[in-house]
């Protein structure tokens, strides 16, 4: 318990401290206040600044940020949800197979998995070869230099695994005699689907929408590898300039403090709700 | 040969379309890796177009190949060292926590409950900058680098052996233990000749767990790495990927797929060798849909 409480609470006081604390005037690194008495905002007043003051070079970013991640979340749930349910409804004996697969991203690095698309997507990659030789495109369209598109649709293939199997569990727990009593009574596939499962699936929607897209709000790496370019950088991208240039650590700490205070509550809500739900299923 | 219009209507036809959505999506999200591995066997420097197979990225070309370049095998190395090493601290740590929670109940086990599941949501830059901060400035005994990789992977994926031992545990129940004492054990030869065989399985699978986690994870030890000697194959392959890449870096990541892919193989045989005849249950799915649901 004390390890917890050192490597867990300890870390976030020590970010409080930084983020509220003072700057050495000659090396310009943040000198951490312990003190909470003597802790000084001038950090987020400078962030703020940055992100709704008039020249905020830091606003587009956030704005993009929550777009890209609706817009990618989106997807996943679109493409993701099709697929959970045939896998629990419809796999029948090769149920195994198919879980085998959907788990298998799982086992292969993140970073492989980008890697794969910074292959694919080069100026002489794969895709580009195969729609020039179509003929769909005339010539080579640089997908890697930050391109929106892009950058969405890496976070979808980096995220989509956790989004599947959310929902595949949800849907697996979903009572299939409901189901057929639905059919015997007359409701036809689709009635079936829209008044009976949909409704029951969503606590498994929200789920995966949480598990999807809370991660990317922290997601730098993603945009680094397929984009590179500012013009699609998100908030992850600013905590990590922050971090990694010198003089910033107390906009990064402030930073994090901030995309710490806007995902708080769905992230307790995830918390709370999943712990709830595995005591139900424990009784 | 029926109408469409009729295999439209039948209500009880087979879900063809959904089907091909699914291999469609299986197709999409497994071939761009599995050509990530074919080219890291190509002959020549491109990573798209084949020039015939050769192992020349992984040893035979003398400069740029991972066994001999040695900024990547440094980086494979470091990468299996984290690996190893926080399994073998977080997991034996995990089991006696696990008992421990098991012996006297309380919030203890709700924390690590929470910390996982946070953790399952937690963009986990939040949590690799305050490691950082509490590193760089609180404790400082600790240099950043190895060992500091070594405390911030141990914590994070304590709560996977606690969490799985736990449940097996519960299962298990008391009988086992008190039969064992009852015929004259003493407690700690119950513990070792009973209460850790029945265990096994659940220290196995959550062994494969933190093993391949260690190796996938990035943002950590990326922040909490002193120089390029402690950076491993993920940060290797996130600074390279775009400037200057060549189907060696393909090797690299084929070799850590292989390696995590390995581990759970390995895991899963071991698994099932344990469990069997254990549950009514025998179906081939059941040892991937325990993995799946502690996943």
């Amino acid at each position: 318990m004390a390890w917890l409480l050192v490597l867990f609470l300890l870390p976030f006081y020590v970010v409080l401290s930084i983020a509220f604390g003072a700057v050495d005037p000659l090396f310009r690194t943040p000198v951490p206040v312990w003190n909470p008495v003597q802790w000084n905002p001038f950090q987020f007043e400078l962030l703020f600044e940055r992100i709704f003051g008039a020249g905020g070079f830091l606003g587009p970013a956030f704005l993009r940020t929550f777009a890209f991640v609706a817009a990618a979340s989106a997807i996943c749930l679109l493409v993701g949800y099709p697929v959970a349910y045939f896998v629990t409804r419809y796999a029948g004996r090769r149920k195994g197979l198919f879980l085998v697969l959907l788990l298998a991203p799982f086992w292969v690095s993140y970073m492989m998995r980008m890697l794969a698309w910074v292959n694919l997507l080069e100026s002489d990659g794969l895709v580009n070869r195969a729609l020039v030789g179509a003929g769909v495109l005339g010539e080579p369209f640089p997908w890697l230099a930050g391109q929106p598109l892009t950058v969405v649709l890496g976070l979808v293939y980096g995220y989509i695994p956790y989004m599947v199997l959310a929902l595949y569990a949800g849907l697996d727990r979903v009572d299939e005699r409901l189901l057929e009593a639905a059919r015997d009574l007359g409701a036809s596939r689709r009635r079936t689907f829209l008044l009976v499962t949909l409704p029951l699936s969503r606590p498994a929607i929200l789920a995966g929408l949480v598990v999807t897209a809370l991660p990317m709000f922290g997601d730098y790496f993603t945009n680094d590898l397929l984009s590179g370019s500012p013009r699609t950088s998100m908030v992850g991208n600013l905590v990590n300039d922050a971090v990694s240039s010198p003089g910033q650590g107390g906009q990064a700490a402030a930073l994090v403090l901030v995309l710490m205070a806007l995902l708080i509550v769905p992230m307790l809500a995830y918390v709370r709700a999943t712990a709830r739900a595995a005591r139900e299923a424990g009784r | 040969m029926r109408s469409p219009a009729r295999w439209l209507a039948d209500p009880w036809r087979r879900p063809r379309l959904l089907e091909s959505l699914v291999w469609a999506y299986l197709a999409w999200s497994i071939l761009p890796v599995a050509l990530a591995v074919w080219f890291s066997f190509n002959a020549g420097r491109s990573r798209s177009s084949w020039q015939g197979f050769s192992l020349r990225w992984y040893w035979q070309d003398p400069v740029l190949s991972v066994w001999h370049d040695p900024d990547l095998h440094r980086a494979l190395l470091h990468s299996l060292r984290l690996a190893v090493l926080t399994t073998l601290v977080a997991v034996p740590l995990g089991v006696a926590f696990a008992i421990g929670l098991d012996r006297w109940r309380g919030r203890i086990a709700g924390a690590f409950n929470f910390q996982m599941l946070l953790s399952f949501v937690m963009p986990e830059i939040i949590l690799a900058v305050a490691l950082l901060f509490l590193v760089t400035n609180l404790l400082k005994v600790v240099p950043l680098g190895a060992g500091a990789q070594l405390l911030g992977l141990v914590t994070f994926q304590l709560s996977y052996p606690v969490i799985i031992c736990r449940a097996r545990l519960l299962l298990i129940g008391r009988e086992y233990e008190e039969a064992a004492m009852d015929l004259g054990a003493s407690p700690v030869r119950a513990l070792r000749h009973v209460l850790l065989p029945l265990l096994a399985p659940a220290i196995f699978a959550s062994a494969v767990l933190v093993f391949a986690d260690v190796i996938d994870d990035f943002v950590l030890v990326r922040y909490l790495s002193s120089d390029a000697a402690t950076e491993p194959m993920s940060v290797k392959i996130y600074n390279t990927a775009r400037s200057s890449p060549t189907p060696a870096l393909n090797a690299l990541a084929s070799i850590m797929l292989a390696s995590s892919l390995l581990a759970v193989a390995l895991g899963m045989l071991v698994y099932r060798r344990f469990t069997r005849g254990e549950r009514a249950r025998s179906d081939r799915t059941s040892a991937v849909q325990d993995l799946a649901a502690q996943v």
